[in-house]
């Protein structure tokens, strides 16, 4: 415990000298953020702040030193990670790499695919994104069909990914891809690794409802990917592709939460219901946002649950699901109550008789329908919840 | 403070499990309605006996000195098996108040009485048509030579009909005062309330009951933040007894999706239902670690962290969650959930006695927006 002790008092210290003042600020929107990769420029605090963690390892804080992590124990890097709170910091780095394919790699991955991928991720080099969908295949997922046909060291890919995050910033994609079309639909899918910059890989931008084109679609036409980028073995990827999504689930159910702006809502509806620095004036919604927040609460502390459990030694079970469907469903709730809350106000679309606080909350309504579709759609996890947790007859 | 089971309190929760499982299954349990005798003697000795209702009681005065989140795990367990013995009020209420507020010879007096199954105690504090407002005191406490004058009603008071003592809120000339009142003073009176679950209630009247000066619970508050204090804390155990509540309501509803036939299959294959019990299963999810949160709070494991706020995101959650779970569980069990046969009736009653005591979902919200300062 003294050690633990003496640990918070130096980072505390390390974090106070060290974090840049843009770094102390919470994240508007996800451009905010520093995502690493090749293909985009951060700002020089930004920038800064990405290399000093990285020079402790501390963008990936529990990863093993010897691919550039910080080696902490769980206790340390919970107290990093409340120090952090604390001081209202932003993390240094955000991906799909540390969230995703870093944790598989070092859960499933070959010794020399730790060592070519987990460095890059921790320094924030290369930015991954995620093939998975396509357009025939959304939930039903392993019916995908993007096919791979093996030619001596290379597999030749044809087909194409629909929703891929931000594939047009991405160095690297982790894709699923159809090794063996005779097989039963899982049991044909390998996971691969392929680089963005393959000849014959093409990216497509999707427009939104809300205006915004955060999604891809890419297309895959003879696309050469060497077979020492599978994950596992050839045929085996549907396993590793389930233990991928319940990282991103759980990513998925954290990430909407606007951490450090709690307040948002009540400045909103002071200004907009009246009631100055006291008690809102409208009962009904100040009633909304008190259920929304303690809904909130709960899953917080489900989430930290589920953290001292794994730290305890306990299993993890499927609460991912939970938070994937607890978490968007409350970031919906979140937009659709702020959207109440400015009332006619809600409806600018841009220009300026909007307030571009007012139109960016409008924007967050439109695209926040989607976190209940993206990485798996609320009613796969309640299918998710009532077989594998409830033990439910198939249906 | 780590939200996870310590292997000592995982050994008192299968110890709990284990007692209702063999002393007080819900057959021995709708006897004591049926016959509305309230309790058992003998099964609160043994559990006495079994150190419960000491746990939150101090090593001086004759408790473990354990803590709330110990008997928490109790009363979750005595609440799958809506065992009616008065934990919540004696010890929580009664004990907790005596505790924070009584003088050496108060607690002497009574607190080891109360750890050895001696001594039950009740809070009579909530008056005719005042809700679950704390302040709506119209009882009075008016001085006498030695001591007070008490006079004044008292409704739906918990466990009423079976208390030695009551803890009474009273208004005084310098405020709200708490005061602990026996059951055989003259002029007391506890006539039983029937209510929907069978359980013990009582309105009391109070027809000019006199009581020493040392009757008074005197905190470094006014008795009114004592009073919500211990209200807190009454709040925080019948959560953990309505998590136990909800979750045995969902089990019984999970075993008849499974077990029922219909159409040739299980009913529970259906997605329909299926994604209904799955969301009941999240709402048993959320509210677990709302209570378990809020009883380590109520323990000062976090002292950053608000008593008061805990308490009440535990019962706004609790409150709407047992309540549907019990709704859906009748919908779920189909004609037989209707019938007084039929086990998932009584949880339904209790959901909604639960929900109605100390506060609602929406009490409760709004009792946290004032916390947040909105």
């Amino acid at each position: 415990m003294a050690d633990l002790d003496d640990f918070r008092e130096a980072t505390r210290r390390w974090l106070t000298a060290s974090a840049p003042p843009s770094m102390r600020t919470p994240a508007r929107t996800s451009d905010d953020l520093c995502w690493g990769g090749k293909k985009t420029t951060y700002p020089l605090e930004t920038q800064r702040w990405l290399e000093l963690n990285v020079e402790r390892g501390w963008t990936a804080p529990t990863w093993p030193r010897e691919y550039g992590g910080g080696g902490l124990t769980h206790p340390e890097a919970k107290v990093l990670a409340e120090e952090m709170a604390t001081l209202s910091l932003r993390a240094p780095l955000f991906g799909f790499g540390l969230a995703m394919i870093g944790p598989l790699l070092l859960q499933e991955g070959s010794e020399a695919l730790k060592k070519e991928h987990l460095p890059p991720i921790v320094r924030g080099q290369v930015r991954w994104c995620q093939g998975y969908s396509e357009p025939g295949a959304g939930s039903d997922l392993a019916s995908l069909q993007t096919k791979a046909v093996r030619e001596d060291d290379v597999y030749v890919l044809n087909g194409s990914k629909i929703w891929t995050s931000y594939a047009e910033k991405a160095d690297w994609m982790f894709i699923l891809v159809r090794t063996d079309p005779g097989a039963k639909k899982q049991d044909g899918i390998t996971f691969l690794l392929m680089d963005m910059e393959t000849p014959g890989v093409t990216v497509r931008p999707i427009r939104l409802i809300s205006g915004a084109s955060p999604f891809c679609e890419t297309f895959l036409t003879e696309a050469r990917v060497p077979t020492a980028n599978v994950v596992g073995e050839e045929n085996r990827g549907w396993a590793i592709a389930r233990a991928l999504l319940a990282h991103e689930r759980t990513m998925i159910g954290d990430i909407f939460k606007e951490r450090g702006d709690a307040g948002k809502l009540v400045t909103a509806a002071r200004e907009h219901l009246g009631g100055d620095a006291g008690k809102i004036a409208d009962g009904v919604l100040r009633n909304r946002i008190a259920a929304l927040e303690i809904e909130q609460a709960c899953l917080d502390l489900t989430m930290q649950r589920s953290r001292d459990g794994a730290r305890a030694g306990h299993n993890p079970g499927h609460e991912s699901s939970i938070f994937k469907l607890v978490g968007t469903e409350l970031n919906q709730e979140r937009r659709d109550l702020h959207c109440a809350i400015l009332g006619p106000e809600a409806l600018g679309w841009d220009g300026d008789g909007y307030d571009a606080e007012d139109l960016k909350a409008t924007k967050d309504w439109l695209r926040s329908r989607g976190n209940s579709i993206e990485g798996g759609t609320s009613e796969i996890q309640l299918n998710i919840i009532a077989k594998r947790v409830l033990a439910l007859p198939g249906a | 403070m780590d939200l996870v089971l310590t292997e000592e309190e995982t050994m008192l929760q299968q110890a709990a499990k284990d007692f209702v499982t063999s002393r007080s299954p819900v057959s021995r349990v709708k006897k004591t309605f049926e016959k509305r005798e309230g309790y058992s003697p003998e099964l609160w000795k043994e559990m006495a006996k079994l150190g419960w209702l000491g746990l939150t009681i101090g090593e001086k005065s004759g408790g473990a000195g354990l803590g709330h989140r110990y008997l928490g795990l109790v009363l979750e367990e005595l609440g799958k098996g809506l065992v009616p013995e008065p934990v919540v009020s004696t010890l929580l209420l009664g004990a907790f108040a005596i505790e924070s507020g009584g003088s050496d010879a108060a607690k002497s007096e009574h607190l080891p009485a109360i750890a050895a199954g001696e001594t039950i105690v009740a809070l009579a504090h909530q008056e005719r048509r005042a809700r679950w407002a704390l302040a709506a005191v119209d009882a009075t406490a008016d001085p006498s030579a030695g001591g007070y004058v008490l006079r004044g009603e008292k409704v739906h008071v918990m466990d009423g009909t079976l208390a030695d003592f009551f803890v009474v809120s009273a208004r005084a000339s310098d405020g709200v005062a708490l005061l602990l009142v026996p059951a055989t003073a003259k002029g007391v009176r506890a006539d039983a309330e029937s209510r929907i679950d069978g359980r013990s209630c009582a309105t009391v009247r109070l027809d000019a009951v006199t009581v020493s000066r040392d009757a008074r619970l005197d905190a470094p508050e006014s008795g009114l933040g004592l009073l919500e204090r211990v209200v807190d804390a009454g709040t925080i155990g019948l959560s953990a007894e309505m998590l136990g509540g909800m979750s045995a309501a969902f089990a019984m509803t999970l075993e008849h999706l499974k077990t029922r036939v219909q159409f040739g299959v299980p009913i529970g294959s259906f997605q329909a239902l299926q994604h209904r019990a799955a969301r009941l299963y999240v709402e048993t999810q959320l509210a677990r670690s709302a209570v378990m949160y809020a009883g380590r709070v109520q323990d000062g494991l976090d002292l950053t962290a608000s008593v008061a706020r805990a308490a009440s995101v535990a019962k706004a959650k609790c409150s709407d969650a047992f309540v549907r779970i019990a709704h859906e569980a009748v919908q779920l069990h189909g004609g037989i959930g209707m019938t007084e046969e039929h086990d998932i009736g009584l949880y339904l009653k209790r959901a909604r006695v639960l929900e109605m005591t100390f506060g609602d979902a929406t009490y409760h919200r709004d009792r946290f927006a004032r916390i947040e300062g909105f």
